[in-house]
């Protein structure tokens, strides 16, 4: 169709589609792009307010004795801070929000999402939701102490019974509206996955990182329900004097805990799943060579999103599941790490023979690849009921999430943001900068979580802000690794400053003949609206 | 831009409903908190006090009723809503429902918890010890038979619209708006007769302070409460899914009035429908589940 062609009212409808300006171009945007921004430039904030929290945990827990808090009920609201803002406004924002929104309509040959609009309040209940978190910090919360203390379970009678201030209901409320965000994203990324895919595109052509956010929006829409669920329970429980979780109504608090853990098993494979689709694309690209098992890899991540919603009670090992329940919840977690391990040989296997490239992103893939294998393997460990009991609770599980997410999920983000910064920007990074990033991060990260096995094995419990001295020197090298790490994210500020200062321009396909996928036809940045002929994939 | 388009998705023009939107749910939160904490002095007069709460939610329902009446205009006068964009609408709905069946799950998950493994915390029997419950082949069926005769009245409705019936399309939602209203008057009757509480009576928040832990630190717990909170929270969030779907096809009736359904364009249509259904099912297994196989000593 041509303007000439188009019929009037139409047209007038239409008039300022093209390039709203100013600040309504994003706050009342349409577009997937200015939405995936947004959704960036926001997961990078909450994530320093996160890394910030850390940093005053490991100033504590630097040596024994309180540190820098007032009392230890602080430390434990600096231990539930970080863990929800990490989770739910880092880790999820970056990965679903910003690189999903950027790169799923781009890679499928989309010009948008779906549902474009709706799309816009999926991001902006975020900050409000934030928000909430943050009002919750600074009223009462547990036993005349500020804030929730409850860790990010929030496990009731703690969260109940036990939290008589507002705090709790900020934090409940604050869930409640992220939660609503976020399944209306799954809405959107489900409906345009299925539907918007280029011509020729069958599901079976399908980018990996499609694939890893279509599994991931699944779980999403199916277990953050159940989480509503459930902490409306906690609320009514708190205000309205119902007896879900209190046993002298006749209720359960366990129920609480098979709830969370419904939802909260599902949720850490939403954390990594996207980021394993991003790191299959960057080993790929920069080996020089299909990724191996291509369907094998993208059936994996279909497989460990549906065994991850029956495993959910191996975080309750030690609440007196019968005999026959454990061992049924050890064999299932085991189950996961089959795909799991799928996953890890044929990136290996994508790697092994091929010309490999260390640029920066490629150098965050291999440590992904190092780092989260060290994770999956101590989760083998702790899957095992019997072992379990001995570490449930202490630092050797804080060691175990951390390789998972620390140096999976947030390597995975730093390796897509290398990756596609060119692409999004249009801007050509520093490489020695990012180089640099890296190698502190990386040593940082290390000397920062590998201790906390020693000291779980030794019996050192999570959640406290002291410790006996028998605890003293791991803790103190693991503090200087966090604030290298720390150090590390300066780095990155910098190296985000420099490359919008220096504009070296980087062309539509910075990466050569690796680089397979739609996006990297189109300009960087790309138009405003791109695709507006449909492409067709053979 | 979008005029050298060769696709038939709608690129949706840049939009104030989601944020007006957000900004309302953030005030309706906070207004909630306020409202629900009066022993708490930190915010001063407003504590205990509904007002906030009350702004907020009018504030989310004015954002629903301009964001849906953009939708009806893009699709009625603007023609937007090409065969693909219906697809989505349809792929939407269906997902949103996929969402709230979880969110039943988790009710359910709390129900059968209580009723099922009542021994693990000390709980006799299921209904507890003391709890009469209400005969589920009285005022409950009678609701059951409501809810099913909503279902063929608005399929009535549907194959009107499709052979483009516009006065059987809105006779059959007339009545089906009638037996929703009808079935929630029933439910509100049946709460207000209930002879059970809804959870402890009173607040009971304090530790081992009030009544019921130390009943139950005596060895006497008030079992009532888990019964009264389960049936309550199941049957009150469904009940509000009737009247939300209820709203829902009001809103068609006055749109099938106007004669906005074709037999080729109702997609509005088919949601409320498929909503209304999905309230039905629901329905059905809290008959079969609370009302019936957890029934005890019963009044009548
Ligand atoms: C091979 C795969 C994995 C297995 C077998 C596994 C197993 C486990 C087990 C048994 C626990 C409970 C430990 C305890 O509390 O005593 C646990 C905790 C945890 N896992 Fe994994 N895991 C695996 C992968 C992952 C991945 C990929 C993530 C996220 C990216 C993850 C994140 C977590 C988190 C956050 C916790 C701690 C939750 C808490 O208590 O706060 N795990 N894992
Ligand atoms: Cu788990």
């Amino acid at each position: 169709m041509t303007p000439t062609t188009h019929d009037a009212h139409h047209d007038d409808h239409h008039g300022d589609h093209g390039h709203p300006t100013g600040w309504r171009r994003y706050v009342y945007s349409t577009n997937h792009k200015d939405i995936g921004t947004m959704y960036l430039i926001f997961a990078v904030v909450a994530g320093v307010i996160g890394g910030i929290f850390s940093m005053l945990m490991r100033v504590e827990l630097m040596y024994p004795g309180l540190q820098v808090m007032h009392d230890p009920h602080q430390y434990n609201v600096f231990v539930t801070g970080h863990g929800l803002i990490m989770v739910f406004f880092m880790i999820m924002p970056a990965m679903i929000g910003g690189f999903g929104n950027w790169l799923v309509p781009l890679m499928i040959g989309a010009p948008d999402m779906a549902f474009p609009r709706m799309n816009n309040i999926s991001f902006w209940l975020l900050p409000f939701s934030f928000a909430l978190l943050v009002l919750s910090m600074f009223v009462e919360g547990d036993s005349g102490g500020m804030g929730v203390g409850g860790g990010w379970t929030l496990y009731a009678p703690l969260s109940s019974t036990f939290s008589t201030g507002p705090a709790m209901d900020f934090a409940i409320f604050s869930l409640h509206i992220a939660g609503a965000g976020s399944i209306l994203g799954a809405i959107n990324f489900i409906t345009t996955i299925f539907n918007m895919r280029a011509p020729g595109m069958t599901l079976h052509k399908m980018p990996l990182f499609v694939w890893s956010i279509l599994v991931t929006v699944w779980l999403l829409l199916l277990s953050l329900p159940v989480l509503a669920g459930a902490i409306t329970m906690l609320l009514t429980d708190r205000n309205f004097g119902t007896a879900f979780f209190d046993p002298a109504g006749g209720g359960d608090v366990l129920l609480y805990q098979h709830l969370f853990w419904f939802f909260g098993h599902p949720e850490v494979y939403i954390l990594i799943l996207p980021g394993f689709g991003m790191i299959s694309h960057i080993i790929a690209t920069f080996s020089r060579r299909p990724v191996f098992g291509y369907l094998g890899m993208a059936y994996a991540m279909v497989a460990i999103g549906f065994i991850g919603f029956l495993v959910w009670a191996h975080h309750m090992y030690t609440v007196g599941l019968t005999v026959d329940t454990k061992a049924y919840f050890v064999f299932a977690t085991m189950v996961i790490a089959v795909p799991t391990g799928i996953k890890v040989f044929s990136w290996i296997a994508t790697m092994w023979g091929g010309s490999i490239d260390f640029k920066t992103p490629m150098l965050w893939a291999v440590g992904f690849v190092f780092l989260f294998t060290v994770g999956g393997l101590t989760g083998v460990v702790l899957a095992n009921a019997g072992v379990d009991v001995v570490l449930q609770d202490t630092y050797y599980v804080v060691a175990h999430f951390h390789y998972v997410l620390s140096l999976g999920a947030v390597f995975a983000i730093f390796a897509g943001f290398y990756f596609w910064f060119p692409k999004f920007t249009g801007y050509m990074y520093s490489e020695a900068l990012g180089k640099l990033h890296f190698y502190v991060t990386f040593v940082g990260v290390n000397l920062a979580f590998f201790p906390m096995h020693f000291l779980g094995l030794a019996g050192m419990p999570r959640r406290y802000a002291d410790y006996p001295d028998a605890f003293a020197g791991w803790n103190y090298w693991s503090s200087i690794g966090a604030f290298i790490a720390g150090f590390g994210v300066i780095i990155f500020l910098v190296m985000c400053i420099e490359a919008f200062l220096k504009k070296r321009i980087a062309g539509d396909n910075p990466w050569g003949e690796g680089a397979t996928t739609l996006e990297w036809t189109l300009p960087s940045p790309p138009p405003f609206h791109q695709f507006n002929e449909l492409p067709h994939v053979k | 831009m979008s005029s050298d388009a060769k696709h038939d998705y709608h690129l949706v023009d840049p939009s104030p409903w989601p944020i007006v939107g957000s900004v309302f749910s953030f005030v309706m939160m906070v207004g909630a908190v306020l409202w629900m904490n009066e022993s708490y002095e930190g915010f001063g007069v407003l504590m205990g006090q509904p007002w906030i709460f009350i702004i907020g939610f009018v504030g989310v329902l004015f954002t629903m009723a301009g964001w849906w009446r953009d939708v009806v205009r893009e699709s009625v006068d603007f023609g937007n809503h090409t065969p693909v964009v219906k697809l989505h609408l349809r792929y939407g709905m269906l997902l949103f429902i996929a969402s709230e069946v979880m969110f039943f799950v988790a009710w359910f998950w709390a129900y059968f918890n209580a009723a099922i493994f009542h021994a693990d915390v000390g709980v006799g029997a299921w209904p507890p010890a003391g709890v009469i419950t209400l005969d589920p082949w009285h005022l409950p069926l009678l609701n059951t038979l409501i809810l099913l005769t909503s279902g063929t009245t608005v399929t009535w409705a549907h194959h009107a619209i499709q052979i483009g019936d516009k006065k059987g399309a809105v006779q059959g939602l007339a009545l089906t708006v009638i037996l929703g209203l009808f079935f929630t008057a029933v439910q509100a009757y049946e709460y207000a007769h209930a002879p059970f509480t809804f959870g402890f009576n009173g607040l009971a928040r304090l530790p081992f302070e009030d009544g019921a832990h130390m009943a139950l630190a005596a060895g006497a717990g008030n079992f009532q409460a888990i019964y009264g909170s389960t049936f309550f929270m199941a049957t009150g969030f469904h009940g509000a899914h009737v009247i939300i779907g209820t709203l829902f096809l009001i809103v068609c009736l006055f749109r099938a009035q106007a004669g906005q359904f074709t037999p080729e364009r109702h997609f509005g249509f088919e949601a409320a429908a498929w909503y209304w259904h999905f309230v039905d099912v629901v329905w059905l297994f809290l008959f079969a589940a609370i009302y019936v196989w957890g029934a005890g000593s019963v009044v009548h």
